[in-house]
């Protein structure tokens, strides 16, 4: 498609119509193109970066990859369209990308008026707060009178002062544009506690000139669900993101990972039977051939795998698992069963 | 009465002094100081004159502290407390469960974060086993520019073809990898476009009966189309090269394509609408008049946008539109309004009488154009078109609003590598990039200078 369309800034725009085929299901096209055309953030520490090799890592790119694995069994076949916040919307209405795996937040407006599907949640994000230890504060509910630095213009910035209200606190916010410009801000003292998103504070605390003379309170003050997208009305490649991800969570939960998958093959267990595709016919139902799990946790790894790779406590980010944990390890991260 | 000869013979020295030097007040560095700076600030003769020496002196002092200052901050960054090799993030940064760098110590500049990355810097995210067709194409491309912008070098029709022709289309195959796929109906629409030329020839011959203009005309349609099937078939035929997606391009060679593409297209595009603009014809004055006002009235960042957010939504589904190319044509079109006027103003400061003399010479439209307004106008304008050309450059990093890696945009991306998060290395890329901007940029304004002084014909003062 790539090759056509640069003909036509160097000639003509008749050849336009010729390219313009007709638009079938994204699983079939996807399937002819050979590979996932794949949004990501134009850099996220842990959710999608490029390393000085230009390959893209994160926890978002995983997503992609897992889903190439499960399409292609090869989880190299996907190409990247890094996209800024503004365009990455348009950028899957349009056809441009066939899933936008973005850390973007599902909420009811993109979901509904947008013309959007969220395919689920593979990261529960939420805003925090980062104070110096020397404050002596263990609570946000001791901030009151606090200078918060923030970026302008953001939920962040409306979050603070709806919370700092309701708490009956006061406050004073100093915003700038950058997140690099914040986190200077912060460093050099001009405000007490700098606030966004909770992984964004472990990324950025990086760049403090002293990290441990920092702590990131244990309040979380917003709900930051972030998942893929797909384009609403094609249920089939939607449940193939969906599953996708479920996968992944349900490997976890059953003790699969990358290591062990092989054996897992000669497993007694039937739901592992199940998900190894050594018995029914789950992958056909979605398209695509019965080891479709298995190549994704050989290829990419389980929920757990993806995590601690990306963003967990031994990367330079060191995030707990907290609400992302499994369900059953105090978290809130369930996948309904393949069976 | 003695006289002067009586007393001579007792003092006046019979054989001449050697040559002494001159006083040290007189030559050197000591004379430019006195003359230069202590001149305007030792003179307390009347009490206007000791007020604006003494201001000169705390003047003088204040620029001084300010230039030690700003080399003293440059020197600690960059050198005194900068670090100079590390594998990874953690070398730059201050923790003490990895004890690289104790707490508490200020850190420089974080070197091996641009040495790490100066490939991607260079070429963006093109692959590295690909990257020697962009060095190719710097090789290609830089004795031609070189040749063409010194005049001592010959052959400057052949250069300029060369630069302007061939080389787009070398650079294109070169870096895409070529064996672009070129759709039929491109091919049926040059067809069509050369046959309909050839019917209009024959159709004037025939109502007019000028002899031989089919003949003629019919060479001139003949030469455009073996040029543009050559070039489409150059275009798609396979080289063996893996094709490399224009979104895999970045970093200083992207800067570069978008700069250069701009212009070149930016300065005959702007002839043409300086020229339409002040045309005699109310169509085409409109019309240039509309494009370059439109253009100059948007911001380029809205026009960046809109081409990349709003264009695909005009297509059907699945139909996308090379985002580069995209860039390419907004900045291009974008930066011929501007062209477009400051030729405009080197025409309007051409004296009337130029007009006139030509005209009661006889000769055409084109001819005053060409042969005595244009190079005149031109040559005035040296310094608005670089200016252009300079603002153009600088503006190419734009295109990383809508997600194209400019030499800029792969700083930012590189900066959100969790394996290279550290205090410093924002401050570090920014020094790196503004040097290499500002060669760049003094470069094309010293040249702007050496043509000016070689085209100045006694205007200058």
């Amino acid at each position: 498609m790539k090759k056509t369309l640069l003909a036509i800034g160097l000639g003509t725009a008749v050849s336009m119509a010729a390219a313009t085929a007709a638009y079938a299901g994204t699983l079939d096209d996807v399937k002819s193109k050979g590979h996932i055309q794949c949004g990501v953030s134009q850099g996220l520490p842990g959710f999608s970066n490029a390393d000085a090799q230009g390959n893209w890592t994160g926890l978002d790119v995983d997503v992609c990859r897992a889903m190439a694995a499960a399409i292609f069994g090869d989880a190299t076949k996907v190409k990247y369209t890094p996209l800024s916040s503004k365009e990455r919307f348009t950028a899957l209405q349009s056809g441009e990308i066939d899933v936008l795996s973005r850390n973007t937040t599902w909420t009811a407006t993109r979901d509904t008026a947008l013309g959007l599907n969220f395919a689920g949640v593979n990261y529960y994000d939420g805003q925090g707060f980062m104070v110096r230890k020397s404050l002596g504060v263990t609570s946000a509910l001791q901030l009151g009178g606090a200078a918060v630095c923030t970026n302008t213009g953001t939920t962040t910035e409306l979050n603070v002062a709806d919370y700092f209200r309701a708490n009956n606190m006061k406050f004073e916010v100093v915003a700038f544009e950058k997140s690099d410009e914040v986190v200077g801000a912060y460093d050099k003292g001009r405000c007490d506690v700098y606030t966004t998103d909770q992984s964004g504070l472990f990324a950025q605390r990086l760049k403090l000139s002293n990290v441990n003379d920092h702590i990131v309170l244990p309040e979380i003050i917003s709900k930051e669900p972030l998942g893929p997208v797909v384009r609403q009305g094609d249920d089939q490649w939607f449940n193939l993101v969906r599953w996708t991800h479920n996968a992944m969570l349900n490997a976890e939960e059953m003790g699969i990972t990358s290591a062990n998958v092989d054996e897992m093959l000669k497993s007694k267990n039937p739901a592992v039977l199940r998900f190894v595709g050594k018995e029914g016919s789950f992958g056909e139902n979605l398209g695509l051939k019965n080891d479709w799990a298995y190549n994704i946790i050989k290829q990419v790894g389980n929920y757990s795998e993806s995590f601690e790779r990306n963003v967990g406590p031994k990367t330079p980010l060191g995030i707990a698992r907290g609400l992302n944990a499994l369900w059953s390890k105090g978290g809130i991260q369930y996948a309904p069963p393949i069976r | 009465m003695a006289t002067i000869k009586d007393h001579a013979r007792h003092y006046v020295r019979t054989e001449m002094l050697p040559e002494q030097a001159p006083p040290a007040g007189e030559v050197g560095m000591r004379k430019w100081l006195w003359d230069n700076v202590f001149s305007s600030m030792t003179n307390f003769s009347t009490i206007g004159a000791a007020i604006s020496s003494i201001l000169m002196i705390v003047l003088t002092l204040a620029v001084i502290a300010l230039f030690w200052w700003v080399i003293v901050v440059l020197y600690k960054f960059g050198w005194q407390d900068a670090i100079w090799s590390g594998t990874d993030g953690s070398f730059c940064r201050p923790e003490d469960n990895k004890g690289k760098v104790p707490i508490g110590t200020d850190i420089g500049a974080c070197w091996p974060f641009i040495t790490n990355r100066i490939g991607q810097f260079m070429n963006g995210f093109y692959p590295e086993a690909e990257r020697w067709r962009i060095y190719l194409t710097y090789i290609i491309g830089a004795p031609l520019i070189a040749g063409l912008l010194m005049p001592s070098v010959p052959r400057k029709g052949l250069n300029a073809i060369l630069l302007f022709v061939a080389f787009p289309i070398v650079a294109t195959i070169l870096l895409s990898g070529g064996g672009i796929e070129i759709a039929g109906s491109t091919w049926i629409f040059w067809a069509v476009v050369f046959a309909i030329c050839l019917a209009v020839l024959f159709g004037i011959q025939m109502a007019t009966g000028a002899k031989g203009l089919l003949m003629s005309g019919g060479k001139v349609v003949l030469m455009a189309a073996i040029a543009i099937f050559a070039i489409l078939f150059a275009l798609s035929f396979d080289f063996g090269l893996p094709f490399v997606e224009t979104s895999k391009w970045g970093g200083l060679m992207l800067t570069l394509v978008i700069g250069l593409t701009g212009i070149v297209v930016s300065l005959p595009l702007g002839i043409v609408l300086a020229l339409g603009r002040r045309s005699q014809m109310p169509a085409v004055r409109l019309a240039s008049t509309i494009f370059i006002e439109v253009w100059r009235g948007v911001p380029l960042i809205t026009v960046l946008f809109m081409s990349s957010v709003m264009l695909p939504l005009f297509f059907a589904e699945g139909v996308s539109f090379d985002k580069l190319i995209r860039a390419l044509i907004v900045v291009a079109l974008f930066s011929s309004a501007y062209m477009a006027e400051v030729v405009r103003g080197g025409l309007q400061a051409i004296p009337k009488g130029q007009y006139e003399g030509s005209q009661a010479l006889g000769l055409s439209y084109w001819q005053t154009t060409f042969l005595i307004t244009m190079p005149q106008a031109l040559k005035l304008v040296i310094p608005g078109i670089v200016n252009t050309f300079i603002g153009l450059f600088k503006d190419t990093t734009l295109v990383s609003i809508i997600g194209l890696y400019d030499f800029l945009g792969i700083l930012d991306s590189a900066l959100q590598d969790t394996n290279w998060l550290a205090p410093t290395n924002q401050m570090t890329g920014f020094l790196f990039m503004a040097v290499v901007y500002w060669v760049f940029c003094f470069s094309m304004s010293r040249y702007s200078m050496y043509t000016e002084n070689r085209l100045h014909t006694g205007h200058k003062r």
